[in-house]
């Protein structure tokens, strides 16, 4: 990280600029969980309507499907903790 | 700053430090609160021993929480695992009471431990031990060999990654899952401290209690499904 003609203080600031652009866009990462959760539960719920019996185990299958969905989203949001408090481009 | 970090206290902090052959290690307060989980577990079972030394052919009070626990955890890993799972009721029970009791201590204000990428880490490694050991008990050298080089040889690297890739996703998924309502609950209450009455009380019931709950869950749910396969002959 050294740019020939810049100053620190200018260094830092425009890393921290990226790092924030840096991890709004990590979190776009969220759609996908979003749209899946929703294509689960909607799902389920068609199942629950037909076999309303079952509402117990479906339930359960649903909520255990969605958390392992939403790992990716998740990465995204660790990807953008990372660049907004650890800062790991800053150069001290 | 607004965002820095400070003031917002979800990160962790050393507590205090000491020398051990020249490096200095740090005790942090994921350490502190870890600590506290443990002395609660252990309490709670002593008191639960006492409770089931005397205990009557009729349970009453305690004994009935006790024996519903016990249940409900012997219940999920039967219904999993089938006919391996008397030896896996207690690792299975262990672990979920543990990571339960540590993602709920948000509530009582600690910084819950599961939180910190060193404490779900070693719990992703334990599982995947206990995976490579059944599979190695159960499929032979042989076997493991064969399922590496599934379809063709020229999978082996794949397949390598996708064995290796199970306990950074376990414990990265505990991990995020706990660490994403810390990191809310930390803003909430760091930058809406005026109007912050009451209602993040609603907060703490889906980012503690229901998110914390589902996770236990999902993560005992994995580990014993892994297991299973790994014990799988056909």
């Amino acid at each position: 990280m050294n740019f020939t003609g810049s100053g620190e203080m200018f260094n830092d600031a425009f890393i921290l600029g990226c790092s924030a652009i840096g991890a709004g866009l990590a979190v776009i990462a969220g759609i996908g969980p979003g749209v899946g959760q929703g294509i689960a539960a909607g799902h389920a719920a068609a199942a629950v309507g037909r076999n309303p019996g079952a509402k117990g185990d479906v339930t359960s299958t649903m909520l255990l499907g969605q958390a392992v969905a939403e790992t990716t989203g998740l990465y995204g949001l660790l990807v953008a903790m990372l660049l907004m408090f650890v800062h790991p481009f800053k150069t001290n | 700053m607004l965002l820095s970090s400070d003031d917002l206290g979800f990160m962790i902090e050393g507590v205090f430090s000491f020398n051990l052959g020249g490096h200095t290690l740090w005790i942090t307060t994921s350490h502190i609160c870890l600590l506290i989980v443990f002395l609660t577990l252990i309490v709670f079972s002593f008191f639960a021993k006492g409770a089931m030394l005397k205990a009557a052919e009729v349970p009453r009070g305690f004994q009935n929480v006790l024996e519903l626990i016990v249940e409900f955890l012997d219940g999920i890993v039967d219904s999993t695992m089938g006919k391996h799972a008397k030896n896996f009721r207690n690792y299975i029970g262990t672990i979920f009471i543990f990571i339960l009791v540590s993602n709920l201590s948000g509530l009582l204000g600690l910084r819950p431990p599961t939180a910190d990428y060193g404490v779900t880490f070693p719990l992703g490694v334990l599982t995947f031990t206990i995976v490579t050991i059944q599979k190695f008990r159960y499929q032979k050298v042989s076997g493991v060999i064969k399922g590496l080089c599934d379809p063709w040889p020229f999978w082996l690297p794949i397949n390598l990654i996708g064995d290796f890739a199970v306990p950074i996703s376990l414990s990265l998924r505990l991990f995020a899952n706990v660490l994403s309502g810390t990191v809310m609950m930390a803003l909430v209450y760091g930058l809406l401290k005026v109007i912050a009455y009451a209602w993040p009380a609603v907060l703490h019931v889906y980012f503690d209690m229901f998110s914390g709950a589902i996770q236990t869950y999902v993560f005992c749910m994995l580990t014993m499904t892994y297991i299973s396969g790994a014990m799988d002959t056909e």
